[in-house]
């Protein structure tokens, strides 16, 4: 029995990275064929630091994630210090209304909000696409902040006040620094997603500026080139150092 | 609790955002679905409830039935491949337990898109798995897989394998084994003590996975566009062919208005179930 089980988890190991590791190896072929092996290059990497259309798209990523985050960061954090720390009316429809962007299918929300756009006359681009971003990383961050919150110590700031700290005082020097990992780790979370997000930037971006996800989308559709590997493997390892610093913040938070 | 109104300060950035970026853009759905398009894919304000009609017309309702069937067997396989993944992790306790669950979540965080192109890699004609089967018997017939129905059923269940495990192995972890060594004292085989004790308890977990993998392979949109090519129709990709393609906006809203019941009624179920499954709560 004990044997079967471990063979199960070595095949679900294989089924997981092997396709990862396809990517990954094919990245640093020579020849032009995506798919077969003709030897060790770094050529595509090269080509694909020349490409423009790489670099700018790479860049609005970066621009989209960093604000989708910020702004997502700030609010979460803020909803989540109002969920764990008070109690009132309507809580608990607030929290489904918070995470319900999480059940609702992706292709839903990316029409819903192009619709609304259409209709509203926001023009779709930069904005239009971090706007729709934070209304999915907000749930994360605030998962996030919350769990930190549920082992949080109150009576810590019920000390600094008594010892004539003021409010604002004690929410820089008590609260923000012991609630730091979450909202960092959130944070990461958030950046990964938006960074990683297709369907929703997909309907919601416009001609031009758009994301590397979109523009990667783009290639498979339109002709697949080895440099696609090149670019795919920078954007996993990308994720994959994300995700560690992620797990990483998220261990503070738990010995905490 | 100091100052009476200080949640609704913190809330307010929060729900304002919500509202006017999540609730209005399902509101205008739902409004759209009942009006006339015109010639020129624009949207005639008629009232009409064509769109739902032509929904309930048989080739609509099929590719409905086709995504949740295939969502389904997703599920199905997923729970019959991680509930044993998440039972070894948690009743055999690896000395590597942590670093063998990192390394699930890891790829589940990575980049979708790219992931499912790897898959475009392995399957094709010309693709990996072909080479290796050559490799293996010189003389057969290569398998043409991309672009069929198997493709996405693959693509899927690698999407969302992590998402059955995670839930899982945290039912089984806290499960306490002292109820097992008890049932096996007082004569009950180990398979007995699984079918009467394990599996019962680990049920909530099972019904988390269940919804984690069933609710975003019912609406999948990438999935069956790059693995299925466009040859095979599913919900997502007929809904995105209403905006992008035909241009048919009060019918792609009808659409999604009609997944989003679907995907609302299974959470409803599945909290319904989740409550009558917990031993605590009865």
């Amino acid at each position: 029995m004990k044997r079967l089980l471990q063979f199960n988890i070595v095949i679900v190991f294989l089924f997981l990275y092997i396709p990862i590791l396809v990517v990954v190896v094919f990245s640093f072929n020579s020849g032009n064929q995506i798919a077969v092996w003709e030897g060790f290059s770094l050529e595509w990497y090269g080509k694909m630091f020349k490409n423009r259309d790489v670099l700018d798209t790479c860049k609005y990523s970066l621009i989209i994630a960093g604000l989708a985050t910020l702004i997502s960061t700030i609010i979460g954090t803020a909803a989540a210090l109002a969920l764990e720390k008070h109690r009132f009316l309507l809580r608990s429809a607030v929290i489904r209304l918070l995470y319900l962007p999480l059940i609702i299918p992706d292709i839903v929300l990316a029409i819903a909000l192009l619709m609304f756009y259409n209709s509203v006359n926001i023009p779709l681009g930069l904005t239009s696409v971090i706007l729709a971003h934070v209304v999915f990383n907000v749930a994360y961050v605030t998962i996030v902040v919350r769990a930190r919150l549920q082992g949080y110590d109150y009576t810590v700031e019920e000390a600094a006040l008594d010892l004539g700290a003021n409010e604002w005082q004690t929410f820089w020097r008590i609260t923000l620094p012991l609630i730091a990992p979450g909202i960092v780790g959130g944070a990461l979370l958030a950046f990964t997603l938006s960074i990683d997000d297709f369907v929703i930037t997909f309907f919601t971006t416009g001609v031009g500026k758009t994301t590397l996800s979109v523009y990667i989308y783009s290639s498979i559709k339109f002709g697949l080139t080895p440099e696609l590997n090149a670019i795919s493997s920078v954007l996993l390892v990308n994720s994959i150092v994300f995700v560690l610093l992620f797990v990483g913040f998220r261990g503070k938070t738990r010995q905490g | 609790m100091r100052h009476k109104y200080r949640h609704i300060v913190l809330l307010s950035p929060v729900l304002f955002w919500l509202i006017i970026f999540f609730i209005l853009p399902l509101i205008s759905i739902f409004i759209f679905s009942f009006l006339e398009r015109d010639t020129y894919g624009g949207i005639r304000w008629i009232f009409t409830f064509e769109n739902y009609l032509r929904f309930f017309d048989g080739v609509y309702l099929k590719t409905f039935w086709r995504s949740v069937s295939t969502a389904f067997v997703c599920t199905a396989i997923c729970l019959l491949v991680g509930y044993p993944f998440a039972y070894y992790l948690a009743c055999y306790r690896p000395k590597w337990r942590n670093v063998l669950l990192i390394l699930v979540v890891v790829p589940f965080l990575t980049n979708f898109l790219i992931r499912t192109y790897a898959w475009i890699l392995i399957l094709r004609t010309e693709g990996l798995l072909n080479s290796f089967l050559t490799f293996l018997i010189p003389d057969i017939q290569p398998l043409e897989l991309l672009n069929t129905p198997i493709a996405v059923q693959i693509g899927l269940i690698y999407g969302y394998l992590p998402f059955m495990i995670l839930p899982l192995y945290a039912a089984l972890e806290q499960l306490d084994m002292s109820l097992i060594d008890a049932a096996k004292d007082l004569g009950a085989s180990p398979r007995h003590a699984f079918w009467h004790i394990t599996l019962p308890l680990s049920l909530p977990g099972i019904l988390a996975g269940s919804m984690l993998v069933f609710i975003p392979t019912v609406g999948a949109f990438l999935t069956p566009d790059l693995l299925g090519g466009g040859k095979v129709n599913y919900i997502g990709n007929v809904i995105e062919g209403q905006f992008k393609s035909s241009r048919d906006y009060p019918f792609g809203s009808a659409l999604s208005f009609m997944l989003m019941v679907i995907v609302t009624a299974g959470t409803v179920l599945y909290f319904r179930a989740l409550r009558d499954s917990d031993p605590a709560e009865n």
